[in-house]
């Protein structure tokens, strides 16, 4: 079955095993947590993104969220994993993206004008920086320091950098807002891995009940998160 | 053949279900259209996959698809609109429920004098007062006229409030700037998050009036007035671009289709998009509606007595200017009245950090809850010395804050978007602040107005509607007034941190970030013919068998969320049909 934005892979594994007589005749769900569990001790396999792609999203990832006191970086949460499955549902298609020309350039604030869908802003974005680092260090992005990584992280942002047909802010603005999506969606897109990114904030999940919690006063709600196919942290 | 039915409402959300309900009740058959997908509480709502902030806020599962159509924006009249390409700004509904599924809760009346603002300003500080440019009017409707509607809507949408006046009697803690009522809220109030209840003790000590905002989120299990029945709210926090997996927000698909489906009159069809409504050759009857079936690419025209616009705002007009209903407003000669007055809100989300052994817990929450002063909203202060015109409820709203949503928002504004600083500034904001809206009206100009696109169209060939849409000085002065009165508050809060955010001098809207999707205006009721599209039983003036049903009625853009008035006005209308239009078709007002 082909993954979609309805039914990414893990939860089709997932509901595949629901599907099964095994499933409901175990006691608990001993069969579902092993699958999950093998499932995850598999290095991932992207299918999208080239190894050299994957080698670049894995190390920028990682600057713009990296671990550290708060917590695990992008590396750990297996946002590039996301990044991946996402390129495979139809948002990397620009679903629901009014995509008709003519495609004129106006203002800044009259928001996004250029005729890319996501998966053309990655494949052309992460030639684009590599061709920048390689012209600036010498070297391709991934090989680069951490410092001249955020150098180039930060042209990028600043809008002084043009990676061919998009501008870098455009590319870095997409990169930075699945990044986070990565790390702090379901783990059930491939990111967030182990629900590390909710344990930092604090986020409780798909609790999604607080009568009791309505207000206490200021005090830390005490229970750990929990996602859709019910892995707690 | 052309089939043909009593009454065609175009659109299921708030208002085309209402009036589908009462045009039922009277009797007639109706065929509702909706240009989305079915959606049942029990299929898309279900938990947990409902509960997915990435499949429902982040890729905005309940919202309009814009891929099939959108509208073109610009700020000023000299500007080339460029399409609206990526939701953000705003987030109309599509599919059965509209925007009625993915709203909040916020479930309010309308301060009186909004209604008659211009009459208002005028008697308070004379004509001069009113800027240059500014199409400041009255709706042609009172507080009085409309309070048995209010009253109707809310045992409909189970609307949990505290009432301050109701038939002249003070009865509680409510909103003292608010007006007498005939009775109570169905359900008592929400009760305060910890957020909240900061911001009523600091706003009280302040010296101002805070009270709890009314909300479309059951405090207990209620059962409506049509027999639908509500579960109590859990704060669970989904509310907001999310369709309430506990039936405690009110929606068209709780509150009043179970009851509708089942009503023989009664059929609705998904996936339906109008084109236009078709008139007869005299230009002033409607004869039915011509739609596209999106699945099928197939058009199909029906006929009908009655026709009832209920689309989200813009889309009624964009429906009255592709059928010729009215004549299309032109900024230049100030004439027609299709497409003037669009309105829209200001609103500043500022923040304010507690000290770090303080957790706000900002996943809790409900769309509709919260707590509110309305010292600097309407005519409730004295707008002599400050030179403008309308104002701002101030209130902590806390909605539910998702992981996502706060992480794409942390940082900017001088402090890092990315790397381990931001990290410390996202962890610290989304356990120990909380935020505080300045959520204010907007009103209408010249030179503000929807009209057709000469350039782009949508997918089914159509021209997309065009916003020519700006922040104005008015509006600005009036948000950076109100957001200067949040300081103490915050202070009184004990705040270590605060952000006051608010708009500046010359700031052009920006389409890149969500503000609200309170859109109001374009199709405005009135008592003038030449200033109004429609009258005040929101019948065209032009073409008396349509009706249009909506925020697009608003003259201007008002403090208050605009759910309870669209519900009262679709009830108001209703009446009116039943009462005087069925028996007669034909003009309510004459022109």
């Amino acid at each position: 079955m082909e993954p979609t934005l309805n039914n990414p892979l893990r939860r089709s594994v997932m509901k595949g095993l629901l599907g099964t007589t095994s499933f409901w005749v175990a006691s608990g769900n001993a069969h579902w947590a092993e699958a999950l569990a093998a499932e995850a001790a598999q290095p991932y396999q992207p299918a999208f993104f080239n190894a050299a792609e994957y080698q670049f999203l894995e190390s920028a990832c990682e600057r713009l969220f990296p671990a550290d006191h708060n917590g695990p970086g992008a590396r750990a949460l297996g946002v590039a994993e996301f990044l991946d499955r996402q390129m495979q549902t139809p948002y990397a298609l620009g679903e629901n993206w009014y995509m008709s020309g003519p495609f004129e350039q106006g203002p800044a604030n009259l928001g996004y004008q250029l005729p890319f869908v996501p998966k053309d802003l990655y494949r052309k974005g992460i030639a684009g920086v590599e061709h920048y680092a390689r012209q600036q260090y010498g070297k391709g992005f991934a090989a680069l320091s951490a410092l001249q990584q955020d150098e180039i992280l930060t042209a990028l942002e600043g809008g002084s950098v043009q990676l061919g047909d998009i501008p870098g802010r455009v590319f870095f603005e997409q990169l930075r807002t699945n990044t986070l999506e990565g790390a702090f969606a379901d783990p059930l897109y491939g990111g967030n891995r182990g629900l590390g990114g909710w344990v930092m904030l604090g986020f409780p999940g798909a609790r999604a009940d607080f009568m009791d919690w309505v207000n206490q006063e200021g005090a830390s709600y005490p229970i750990g998160p929990v996602s859709i196919s019910g892995e707690t942290a | 053949m052309v089939k043909h039915v009593d009454a065609i409402i175009v659109g299921a959300g708030w208002a085309g279900s209402i009036m589908a309900k009462e045009l039922t009740e009277a009797g007639l058959s109706v065929v509702m259209l909706e240009r989305g997908a079915e959606r049942t509480t029990p299929v898309e709502g279900a938990y947990p996959e409902s509960i997915d902030e990435l499949r429902g806020a982040i890729r905005k599962r309940l919202f309009q698809n814009l891929s099939q159509s959108t509208l073109t924006i610009r700020n000023t009249m000299d500007q080339t609109a460029l399409p609206y390409r990526q939701l953000a700004a705003f987030l109309p509904g599509e599919g059965v429920g509209g925007a009625g599924l993915h709203w909040s809760g916020v479930h309010f009346r309308v301060a009186p004098e909004d209604l008659r603002l211009r009459s208002a300003i005028i008697e308070r500080y004379g004509e001069k007062f009113i800027p240059e440019g500014m199409n400041l009017q009255d709706y042609g409707v009172s507080y009085d006229e409309l309070e048995p509607f209010f009253d109707k809507a809310e045992k409909v949408f189970g609307t949990a409030g505290e009432a301050y006046k109701v038939q002249g009697k003070i009865v509680g803690d409510g909103n003292v700037f608010s007006p007498d009522r005939s009775d109570n809220f169905p359900l008592p109030a929400m009760k305060d998050t910890f957020s909240a209840s900061v911001f009523r003790d600091a706003a009280k000590n302040a010296g101002y009036h805070p009270y709890s905002l009314p909300a479309a989120n059951a405090s207990r299990q209620y059962t409506n007035t049509y027999g639908c029945q509500m579960g109590p709210c859990n704060f669970c926090g989904y509310c907001s671009g999310y369709d309430c997996y506990l039936y405690s927000k009110a929606s068209p698909n709780v509150n009043i289709l179970p009851v509708l489906r089942q009503d023989p009159r009664f059929s609705l069809i998904p996936n339906a998009h109008v084109l236009r409504v078709d008139l007869d050759s005299t230009k002033t009857k409607a004869t039915g509606v011509t739609y596209l079936d999106t699945k099928t690419r197939k058009e199909t025209s029906l006929s009908a007595d009655l026709i009832i616009l209920g689309a989200f705002q813009f889309h009624n007009v964009h429906l009255m200017l592709m059928s010729g209903i009215g004549k299309p407003y032109d900024p230049v000669s100030n004439t027609g009245t299709v497409g003037r007055n669009f309105v829209y809100q200001t609103i500043t989300s500022s923040r304010v950090w507690l000290p770090p052994s303080t957790y706000t817990n900002q996943f809790v929450g409900a769309g509709g809850a919260g707590v509110a002063i309305d010292d600097f909203n309407s005519m409730n202060f004295d707008h002599g010395p400050l030179g403008f015109v309308g104002g701002s409820p101030v209130w902590v709203n806390q909605a539910g804050v998702k992981p996502i949503a706060a992480a794409l928002g942390a940082g900017g504004g001088g402090t890092p978007r990315w790397g381990s600083a931001y990290k410390d500034s996202l962890v610290n904001t989304y356990k120990h602040s909380l935020g505080i809206d300045a959520h204010g009206s907007n009103m209408a100009y010249r030179d503000v107005y929807l009209d057709l696109d000469p350039t782009w169209k949508d997918a089914y060939g159509q021209p997309l509607l065009r916003m020519t849409f700006t922040w104005k000085d008015n509006d600005i002065r009036m948000n950076q007034y109100v957001v200067s009165k949040i300081e103490p508050i915050a202070r009184a809060m004990g705040a270590t941190k605060m952000n006051l955010v608010h708009l500046n001098a010359g700031q052009p809207f920006d389409t890149r970030t969500y503000q609200t999707t309170h859109l109001g205006g374009g199709a405005i009721m009135g008592e003038n013919p030449q200033t109004s599209a429609i009258n005040r039983y929101l019948q065209s003036w032009d073409v008396s068998n349509v009706f249009v049903i909506g925020s697009n009625a608003f003259p201007q853009g008002m403090g208050y969320n605009p759910t309870g008035m669209v519900a009262a006005l679709a009830y108001w209308a209703a009446h009116h049909i039943r009462a005087t239009y069925l028996k007669s078709p034909g003009p309510l007002v004459k022109a």
